[in-house]
């Protein structure tokens, strides 16, 4: 057991963990922040993706100490119902969800597209989701809140 | 007053104080026994009670799928939420408002028709009155039997039903909010994970039991044992699902029948023992002079619900109650298995409903409570958590089971059917607990269930395996022929659209067949057997909006399908045409969906429905098969069980039909994956001039028809 200090959402955090405990359990179990979300442990659905220094990446299989010293950026960072990120704003507007749970990770991958590409083209967004599934079969409402939100950054910015 | 016949759920719930009431000060209790699977129902329920009681929704809360508190509305299933919970709902809640106005009425002397309300005030013409729901619930009792003289509101008077309300599930979900039952924590609450019982039947040869707590390392664990029941107990999740995770080989199995890969063909159920019934037209067709008799053979894989996230389960056992967690579609029937599992009293057992990664059908939500429940029981007063492990998900949960359809016409000199047969040989679409199928833990007790009847099994199973076995066209004899297969490799049970999908496929593109051979448009082939309007009218509108060309080339790589369903032969009107492109592979370009659900409460909500429908159909059409092997069944990851991805997503067009309308609610959430299916079918036939027809649309299988062409 160490203490593994790394930031989550801007905040420093020190955690007391066996070092190979998966981010996600660290997240959910340690830091009650279950916005990221379990979905397969073996890092092929994406639910459980978090932004790792800006980079989004899956956390169910992520040792805590590779991130020790990093910057950890949840769902929960992104913003709130009072101050929504414009993903969160576009994906409310165009009603992009049905169960949801898949949501978490997309709207993260959508952060680290749009920190880097702020006019994604369609081929952009579905490159960029890859590693997400979604069963419900929502696809072509987020790929539209992820434009929309583009949108509104462009706009804002 | 002519005697109004209640729906099922009044009937089943009839004290009006069950669906609402005015407890606190400016705020509405409303209780709906239907539950959020993903489909966005609760909102349509605060449509409906939010315009009958005249109140803004922001007053509402919402009880939902608690045993303790809602009515007992059944499963949510089958696509009857709006069609019947929401009619159940909306008389309650109509009939609530209208003992509130005569009882305002009888204290202001006036009549009740010069009465209305606005948000729970009492208005005498259109003028604020010193009355509201709020200060007359102390004279009034709402502990009385519904009798349905409160007509609901007719179409002019509805301000929410009928309008894209936004969800108001999605913005917790967008915020990453503790909304899933994933997310509970109970107060000194311990993870559990349940070494499975590989089958029903097998029992334990060995475990090894200080081994398995040696896994743990530095953490600890727990083991409990109920016959061939084990689960292994910790504080820390973390330890727990790694000790699960490698202490299957510390379990041997006895009495293990292994399963083979050919099992997993749907054709392999040709060979089986059958359970048999008929539907129908009496006796076969007799030929005739100028009559001519086709036949084709079509099937379908077996499918996984494959949620986003494996199921899980809370429970709490203290001071001889029960409580219990559940993502279940039917928090009631979880109840009594669960009470009759641990021979507890009913009464003695709490369920409550939490949301869980979308469902669409039974799934292993029952199951996974069942285990908490199992290891809650077991050891009281503590709070036990069983989130099952992935790869347990895809091997535990019921899948659909694998179709083969022979379908047979008998047709006149114009090559129209006049006599119709749909053989059909199926597993069970039915086996949720309680009715024909039982709890995975109950069957790892020491006294497992007796093994269902033949009776019971295909009493339950009829509805799900000939759902729309029976085409809605005008033929003059239409014959279901079933060949139910009580014991399949794998475990069985509904899928969203269940036997639908499989039936649907078959019909659908059995019909594109005969146009062919009559050299018919398929568009007008549908049409000229068809007199249903709203059928029709469905059919012409995907076609007009998808440009349909009945002119398109065949075999040129590019093809368009069409294909129609009425969901059940009684619910919602869908046609669809898709656009594929095939090449070595099937993709899927566009889609266009034309839907006559009747009166749609949330329009928005219903495209969104349609829209997921028509897309997971996509996915089990052209990728889907549950795998078997070893044990059972081992497609248990998501390699080796793919599903669509974003970028194989095609562009997809819904249009509602006339969805402000006096004709009631038809159900559509299930509406549009059974001919989303077939449409491709139709539209892979048409791109490579020649038909596949068996379900998945693979690579391996257009490939194998594009080298034998070759040949």
């Amino acid at each position: 057991m160490a203490a593994i200090a790394f930031a989550v959402n801007g905040r420093a955090v020190a955690v007391t963990a066996d070092e190979e405990t998966p981010l996600l359990d660290v997240l959910r179990n340690h830091l009650d922040l279950k916005g990221a979300r379990f979905g397969c442990g073996l890092e092929q659905c994406g639910c459980c993706m978090v932004l790792i220094d800006g980079k989004a990446e899956l956390s169910c299989a992520k040792p805590i100490w590779a991130v020790a010293g990093k910057s950890v950026v949840t769902v929960e960072g992104l913003g709130t119902p009072a101050q929504p990120h414009p993903l969160q704003q576009a994906f409310i507007e165009e009603q992009a969800g049905q169960c949801g749970y898949c949501l978490s990770g997309i709207l993260v991958a959508a952060k680290a597209l749009l920190d880097r590409n702020p006019d994604p083209s369609r081929a952009d967004i579905v490159q960029a989701l890859d590693r997400n599934l979604c069963r419900c079969g929502t696809h072509i409402r987020i790929i539209r809140a992820i434009a929309r939100a583009a949108v509104l950054m462009r706009e804002t910015s | 007053m002519t005697a109004v016949e209640l729906p099922e759920g009044l009937r089943d719930n009839p004290y009006l104080d069950r669906w609402a009431g005015f407890e606190m000060s400016g705020r509405v209790r409303v209780a709906t026994g239907k539950v959020e699977l993903g489909q966005g129902v609760l909102t349509a329920v605060l449509q409906m009670a939010a315009d009958e009681l005249d109140v803004s929704p922001e007053r509402i809360d919402l009880q939902s799928g608690d045993t303790d508190t809602t009515p007992d509305e059944g499963l949510t299933a089958g696509s009857q939420s709006i069609e019947y919970g929401g009619k159940a709902l909306r008389m309650a809640c109509a009939e609530i408002r209208l003992l509130f106005l005569e009882q305002a009425a009888a204290l202001l002397g006036c009549a009740v028709d010069m009465l209305s309300v606005n948000d729970g005030v009492i208005l005498y013409r259109g003028e604020a009155t010193a009355h509201s729901y709020w200060t007359l619930v102390p004279a009034i009792d709402l502990a009385v039997a519904a009798t349905g003289r409160a007509p609901v509101k007719p179409r002019d008077r509805r301000r929410l039903i009928g309008r894209s309300v936004r969800r108001v599930d999605l913005a917790g979900k967008v915020f990453g909010q503790p909304v899933f039952i994933h997310d509970l924590t109970l107060d000194g609450m311990r993870h559990a994970r349940i070494l499975r019982q590989p089958r029903p039947g097998t029992t334990i040869a060995s475990i090894d039991e200080a081994r398995i707590r040696r896994l743990a390392k530095g953490g600890a664990v727990e083991i409990v044992r109920h016959g061939n029941f084990v689960a292994v107990i910790g504080d820390d999740e973390t330890t727990v699902e790694r000790v699960a995770g490698s202490a299957g080989e510390l379990v041997t199995w006895g009495n293990l029948e292994p399963v083979a890969e050919f099992q997993q063909e749907a054709r392999w159920l040709l060979q089986r023992p059958t359970l048999e019934k008929k539907i129908g037209a009496a006796g076969s067709a007799v030929a005739a002079p100028g009559r001519r008799r086709v036949e084709a053979t079509y099937s379908r894989a077996y499918i996984a619900h494959a949620s986003m996230a494996p199921s899980c389960g809370l429970a709490h056992y203290r001071d001889g109650h029960l409580t219990v967690w559940s993502h279940s579609q039917g928090v009631f029937m979880l109840r009594n298995v669960i009470a009759r599992l641990l021979k507890l009293d009913p009464a003695m057992v709490t369920v409550r409903h939490v949301q869980g990664p979308g469902c669409y059908g039974h799934n292993g939500a029952d199951d996974a409570a069942a285990d908490a429940a199992v290891v809650a029981f077991l050891m009281p007063g503590t709070p036990i958590r069983v989130r099952w492990r992935r790869d347990e998900e895809f091997a535990f949960e019921p899948v659909s089971p694998a179709m083969v359809s022979t379908m047979r016409a008998v047709l006149d000199e114009h090559g129209r059917p006049v006599d119709w047969t749909a053989e059909i040989w199926s597993g069970t679409h039915s086996r949720r607990p309680g009715k024909a199928g039982t709890l995975l833990a109950a069957e790892a007790f020491p006294d497992p269930p007796p093994p269902i009847s033949a009776e019971r099994m295909m009493e339950a199973a009829m509805g799900g395996v000939t759902r729309n076995a029976t085409p809605l066209y005008d033929i003059p004899a239409k014959r279901v022929d079933l060949h139910l297969i009580p014991e399949t490799p794998v475990r069985t049970s509904s899928l969203r659209g269940l036997g639908s999908v499989s039936n649907i496929f078959a019909i659908e593109c059995f019909i594109d067949e005969l146009a062919g051979q009559a050299g018919a448009d398929p568009v007008a082939y549908r049409l000229s057997l068809l007199s249903d309007v709203r059928a029709r009218r469905v059919i012409e509108r995907a076609a007009a909006m998808s440009g349909w060309n009945a002119d398109a080339e065949a075999g040129a790589g590019l093809g368009r399908g069409i294909a129609f369903c009425r969901y059940k032969n009684t619910a919602a009107y869908a046609a669809v045409v898709a656009e594929v492109e095939v090449a070595e592979e099937v993709r899927l370009t566009r889609v266009w969906c034309a839907v006559d659900g009747g009166l749609i409460v949330n329009p928005d909500g219903a495209l969104n429905q349609l829209e997921g429908g028509i897309v997971q159909a996509t996915s089990w059409a052209l990728k889907e098969q549950v795998r078997f092997g070893g044990l059972g069944i081992s497609s248990r990851d998501w390699q080796s069980y793919p599903i669509l991805r974003f970028d194989e997503v095609p562009e997809v067009f819904v249009e509602l039909v006339e969805p402000d309308t006096d004709n009631p609610p038809l159900g559509v959430g299930e509406a549009a994956g059974a001919p989303t299916v077939a449409a491709i079918g139709n539209a892979v036939s048409h791109a490579l001039g020649t038909r596949i027809r068996d379900l998945p649309l693979t690579r391996e299988r257009v490939m194998a028809l594009l080298l034998a062409d070759e040949a």
